[in-house]
This record gives C-alpha cells, sequence and structure tokens, in this order.
C-alpha cells in the first residue's frame, strides 16, 4: 500500500529544486512517514534550517517553517524553543550548514540538551554552491576547490554530536529509508538533543568530480560501507577500515535544558 | 498620588522600559559595557514568566531573538560594537522577513575590541547600513536615563507597530550613569502589540499588507502555518527570484517607515525659535551641548540646541527649517563626523557645517562646545 504524502506537502510547491537522483527527496519523505506516525498536529511542528539544498527543505512540507541564514538553524531553533517550549522543534542543515558555519551552534545545543531534534544531511560536500569541500569531505576527494584531492581531515558528526554532549545520536544513510523513518521517530520522540545523521548522495556536487556519478550507485556505496551497530562493535579495526556504523550509536537521559531553566529558576 | 521615583543605572532603565513593554524574552552575549542589561534580565525575566538565554555568541543571539519573536514574545537583546557587527547578519534578516524585536547597542570608542570601558558614537552609520542590502532602519538615540526608560518603550512599540528589528542607539555614558527616573504606572505609557492575524487560517498572506503597509503576523503554533525565508519573497511568504517583484517589496519596506516619519521621528529643539547658531547632538553629547547653550544664553548668545531622539530615519524635515535660517551650524558627536555627513545633506551648505570630532573615549566638554560658539568659525 502506498503512502498518501499530500497532507504534509504544500500544494504548488512541487517540483522540488533537487537535481534528479539527489538523496535528499528519500529523506523528506522518511521525516513525514515519521513525524505522521507520532501524530502530531502540523499546528504545533516548527521546523527551522540554514542555507543549502537541504535547508530548502521546510519549504515544501506543511508546518510552521522558518527558513534562516547559513548555519543559524538551530540558533533560531533555540530561540523558538525557549519562547514556546510547547512546540515541537525539528532544525536541519547539510553537513556545511551544521558543521562548518554553523558549527558553533551545533555544538552548544548539543550541550545544552535543549529538546529539540536535529537532522543533518550528510553528502559529503557544499552542494548549493556547487561542490566545494566540506568539514566531512573524505581525505583525497575531488571537490572544485580541492581540486588535487582534499588535504582537509574529516569531522565524525555522530561522534561529534556524542562529545558535545548530544542525548540521542543516531546514524542513517538514504539507502535505508524504512529504517531511516523509524529512527526518526526515536530521535523525535527523545526528549533532549537528539540528532540523525543521514549519509545522502549528491550525485552534481560529489558524485560527478569522484567518478560516482550515477545515483544508484551512490546508494549502492551507502548500502555496502553502512554497518549496523551490534555487528560493528564485533568488527577488528581492519574489518571497520573505510565504513561507517548506523542506527543508534548514543541514547541516554540527561536534563532537558527548559525544563531544568525552569526548575531552576522557580518557573515550573 | 505621587509618582513613584528610582535612582536607577541606565542600562537598568532599558530593562524597566523592556519589562514595561511587555518584553518576555532575551537572548545575548556578554560584552561592556551592555552586560548590566542581560544580568538585570536573567534575574528579573523569570519572575514574569518570561525566559533568558546566554547563547555562544551574538550571531546566535540575533538569531534566537528573532527566534523568540516568532514564537510570540517581545524579544530583546543588547550589545556593544564588537557584537553588534556580529548580528548584522540576521538582523537584516529580520528586516527582510520584518520580525519585530529591539537591539540595544551600548556604544564604546574604537573599531574592533577598540576602548572596551570608554564611550563613543561611532556606530551610527553602521545602525544604518550594518547589514547588506537595502532595508528600512529606525533607530532610537536617548539622552537620559529618564529617556533610555521611556525610548525602550517606544523602541518595543515601533517595532510591534511597523513589524520591524528597532535598534536603540545608546552610549556607555547614559548606559552607565545614574539618574533618577520617574516609574511609569500601568497605562502612562502607550504599550503597542503587533497585528495578528484574524482571518481564516487558510487566507492568511504573511506578507500581504495591510492600508498601513504592514500585514499581521501570526506566532508560530497559533493555527496559522506559514513559511518565513531570507529570500526574497511573495505575499504568501515563498521564494521568489522576481527581480521587479522583490524591488516593490523593498520599497514597500522602505516606505513602513518614510511614510510615518511624523509618528517615528522625535526631536527635542530648545532654544531654536530665535536661534541663529544651531547645534546638533544626540546621546551622551547632547548634555554637554545642553550645558554648553545655556551657558552661551547666559551670555546673550542665541544658540539653539537640536537634539534627535530618532536618528534614524534621519530628522530631516524638522532640520530644513533652520536651512538658511541660522547662521551656523555646529555638530559635535564622539566619532569623525557621522551625523555631521547628514547634517550637510540636508542644509546643502546653507550654513557650512562645523564639527567638534572626537574619538579619544572621553566625553566632549561642555566648554569644548561653548568655545567653538563662542570662537567663530
Ligand atoms: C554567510 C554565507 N556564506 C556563504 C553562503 C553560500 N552558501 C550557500 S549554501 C552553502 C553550502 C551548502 O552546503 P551544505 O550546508 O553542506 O548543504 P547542501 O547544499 O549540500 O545541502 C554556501 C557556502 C551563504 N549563503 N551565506
Ligand atoms: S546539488 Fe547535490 S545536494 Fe543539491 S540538489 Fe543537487 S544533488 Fe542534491
Amino acid at each position: 500500500m502506498s503512502y498518501d504524502y499530500s497532507k504534509y506537502l504544500r500544494k504548488g510547491k512541487i517540483p522540488h529544486i533537487w537535481c534528479p537522483g539527489c538523496g535528499y527527496g528519500i529523506i523528506m519523505k522518511s521525516m513525514i512517514r515519521a513525524i505522521d506516525s507520532i501524530g502530531w498536529e502540523k499546528d504545533d511542528v516548527v521546523m527551522t534550517s540554514g542555507i543549502g539544498c537541504a535547508s530548502r527543505l521546510p519549504g515544501y512540507v506543511d508546518f510552521n517553517t522558518l527558513h534562516t541564514t547559513h548555519g543559524r538553524s538551530l540558533a533560531f531553533a533555540t530561540g523558538v524553543k525557549v519562547a514556546n517550549p510547547k512546540l515541537n522543534v525539528i532544525a536541519m542543515g547539510g553537513d556545511g550548514d551544521m558543521t562548518a558555519i554553523g558549527g558553533n551552534h551545533f555544538i552548544h545545543a548539543c550541550r545544552r540538551n535543549i529538546n529539540i531534534t536535529c537532522f543533518v544531511f550528510n553528502n559529503f560536500i557544499y552542494g548549493m554552491t556547487g561542490g566545494q569541500y566540506s568539514p566531512t569531505t573524505p581525505k583525497g576527494s575531488r571537490a572544485t576547490t580541492s581540486p588535487y584531492g582534499n588535504s582537509d581531515n574529516q569531522f565524525d558528526i555522530a561522534q561529534l554530536a556524542i562529545g558535545a554532549g548530544a542525548t540521542f545520536v543516531a546514524r542513517t544513510t538514504t539507502y535505508h529509508a524504512v529504517p531511516m523513518e523509524k529512527l526518526m521517530k526515536q530521535a523525535l520522540e527523545h526528549k533532549g538533543f537528539s540528532i540523525v545523521e543521514i549519509i545522502a548522495g549528491c550525485p552534481t556536487g560529489y558524485g560527478r568530480k569522484n567518478k560516482l556519478a550515477s545515483p544508484a550507485g551512490m546508494i549502492e556505496w551507502q548500502k555496502e560501507h553502512s554497518v549496523a551497530i551490534a555487528q560493528w562493535e564485533k568488527m577488528t579495526d581492519e574489518e571497520k577500515a573505510g565504513k561507517f556504523p548506523i542506527g543508534v550509536l548514543h541514547d541516554v537521559e540527561k536534563p532537558e535544558y527548559v525544563e531544568a531553566y525552569d526548575a531552576n529558576v522557580g518557573l515550573s | 498620588m505621587a509618582k513613584q521615583v528610582k535612582f536607577l543605572q541606565g542600562n537598568e532603565a532599558v530593562c524597566e522600559g523592556a519589562l514595561y513593554a511587555g518584553c518576555r524574552f532575551y537572548a545575548g552575549y556578554p560584552i561592556t559595557p551592555s552586560t548590566e542589561v542581560a544580568e538585570i534580565l536573567a534575574a528579573r525575566l523569570p519572575k514574569l514568566g518570561g525566559r533568558f538565554i546566554q547563547m555562544e555568541d551574538e550571531l546566535a543571539a540575533m538569531a534566537a531573538t528573532l527566534g523568540g519573536s516568532i514564537a510570540g514574545k517581545k524579544s530583546l537583546t543588547a550589545t556593544s560594537g564588537p557584537g553588534m557587527s556580529l548580528k548584522m547578519e540576521n538582523l537584516g534578516y529580520g528586516y527582510l522577513t520584518e520580525i519585530p524585536c529591539v537591539i540595544v547597542n551600548v556604544m564604546r570608542g574604537g573599531p574592533s575590541t577598540g576602548l572596551p570601558t570608554g564611550p563613543g558614537q561611532s556606530d551610527v552609520m553602521q545602525a544604518r547600513w550594518g547589514t547588506h542590502g537595502d532595508h528600512p532602519c529606525i533607530a532610537l538615540t536617548p539622552s537620559t536615563v529618564q529617556e533610555q526608560l521611556n525610548e525602550t518603550v517606544r523602541a518595543f512599540n515601533l517595532a510591534e507597530k511597523y513589524r520591524m528589528p528597532v535598534i536603540l542607539l545608546t552610549d556607555e555614558i547614559i548606559g552607565h550613569m545614574r539618574e533618577a527616573v520617574e516609574m511609569p504606572e500601568p497605562g502612562d505609557l502607550a504599550v503597542v502589540d503587533r497585528k495578528r492575524p484574524t482571518c481564516d487560517p487558510k487566507d492568511y498572506l504573511p506578507y500581504k499588507p495591510e492600508a498601513d503597509g504592514v500585514a499581521p503576523m501570526a506566532d508560530f503554533g497559533s493555527g496559522y502555518r506559514y513559511h518565513i525565508t531570507g529570500l526574497n519573497h511573495l505575499p504568501d511568504g515563498f521564494p521568489s527570484n522576481d527581480g521587479k517583484l522583490a524591488q516593490a517589496d523593498e520599497i514597500r519596506q522602505q516606505k513602513k517607515v518614510d511614510d510615518n516619519y511624523d509618528e517615528i521621528v522625535v526631536v527635542d529643539e530648545m532654544m531654536c525659535d530665535d536661534a541663529e547658531i544651531l547645534i546638533f547632538a544626540f546621546g551622551s553629547t547632547a548634555r554637554s551641548a545642553k550645558e554648553a547653550v545655556q551657558m552661551a544664553r547666559a551670555e546673550g548668545i542665541k544658540v539653539g540646541l537640536f537634539r534627535p531622539l530618532t536618528i534614524w530615519p534621519f530628522p530631516d524635515k524638522h532640520l530644513l527649517k533652520y536651512k538658511g535660517k541660522v547662521k551656523r551650524v555646529i555638530v559635535p558627536e564622539m566619532n569623525l563626523g557621522q551625523t555631521a555627513l547628514e547634517v550637510e545633506r540636508v542644509l546643502k551648505g546653507s550654513p557650512e557645517v562645523e564639527g567638534i570630532f572626537q574619538i579619544d573615549s572621553e566625553p566632549i566638554n561642555p566648554i569644548t562646545i561653548l568655545n567653538k560658539i563662542k570662537g567663530g568659525k
């Protein structure tokens, strides 16, 4: 039975701007199904984003949507959430948006453990501006600004979030559309700062430069290089080389920011 | 009944004004000489059901302030030069997306880290043009601690009414001085709340202006789901690449301010009627100028003080009355001539503008102004 997305899509705003073969459509659909499965009222959901291809998503969905400035998605989201904690706030952006220009906001949102869910669309590249290297571009990869191969070291977004204090951290890929929906639901229902890093293909900005141009090939790559966390933990370092774990990587309970603030200042 | 009088610090008076106006959210990052605003509101806001948050930097503080306003709370942030520079990115977002909020800039000396504890007035042009692109601007310049309170209330009212960020451009001297302040009772000062939509949510267009040029603004979560973007957008809030429409919309935003000059621009004109010499001064410098004018008057010199409480939009209409009428115009300011340029633009040489420009982190002494008055051109 096919799922009907129309309840959540804004009429007249589709077709979207994403290239054919872009992984972001898969993410949008999983996100819609996850929100639907929780049953939140559309009026109570706020989506914020920064700037980039990923950040265009909120324009297509029928919630309270805030397309902000590059990297500032979480800073705006924090203001919305603290001013009205009843709202379900979801912040999103690309790997560049969240971990380069928005890196400071990212680690501080993790540290506060504010009840916001953050979706990072990691396509290893700056898609919107045409394929410059980002903090997650693999070493040696080609980007328009690394014509000789990338010299930079990479961020591991999930590990960065765990280190900074996020209380729910998961990773998935666009190959895993169904598990993605479940992980998103878990993240959305988690109290505290939750993040899901989603590995996605950018055939236009990353694939072309790195001989992975076929969108299907990029999804194939995700399937071959991702390992479920339970299995990952049993693997030797040699077996892990070049692969990455997916699933729930971190799930702990800690006081939520606004609740803790309210209790502390006598507001609750 | 006699009004309650309190002995307040200038930054404290800003907080009193903000709370009076109904501010219930503050997001900031500490910086001298504005920090007291954050410290006081951190203590006071929760007592009134509001919240305070110290963000990781001023980019975030400005973003969160706008976020708080979108969620329906009157929101404030305070800073000084270095922080104001960082706020510029999201201040521009606030202009284009028409989100009300108040930004206090307690001006200090110098560019960059400059003279952190000394006063300055060098951010006048930054207030007007600091963020990129064309946009409207309202900035208020109080001179007394009482005005710190009253003008903060007015700043919130203008922000709410015209649906835009408003800057309170004050300085270290007024921010840190203490004076007696008459505390307004509820009802003494007008308090304006933004227009919110009453239409069926299906028909809501977040950027379709009503006759006054301003569109009603819905709080996120109030049943009016809509889209806000920093891209140029159509009345429905969704982006458009149509340059002609973008131009028309930006002109409409500028006109919100231009067409309401009479309501927005307040100028205190002291002893100007028969003046042959006009002193144009704002903020703490206007205090010295007032004293200089009084001393000169005691000596029979016909001099008046033109003191704008609204520096942006620039008080063109008020100032034009003196074009060709006064013999001299003197502009003392703690910068190298930023408002003097504007005064020149308005008066077009009749008469020539004489400046007293000082950036040594010292207030301009009344005697310096008096000497200029008496010294002739
Ligand atoms: C302050 C600022 N600097 C630079 C840009 C230009 N810019 C727009 S999107 C982008 C990068 C987007 O990459 P990413 O965040 O990874 O998202 P993607 O487009 O890949 O989804 C850049 C650098 C901008 N809009 N604002
Ligand atoms: S440039 Fe890349 S990220 Fe952007 S829409 Fe195209 S494929 Fe997707």
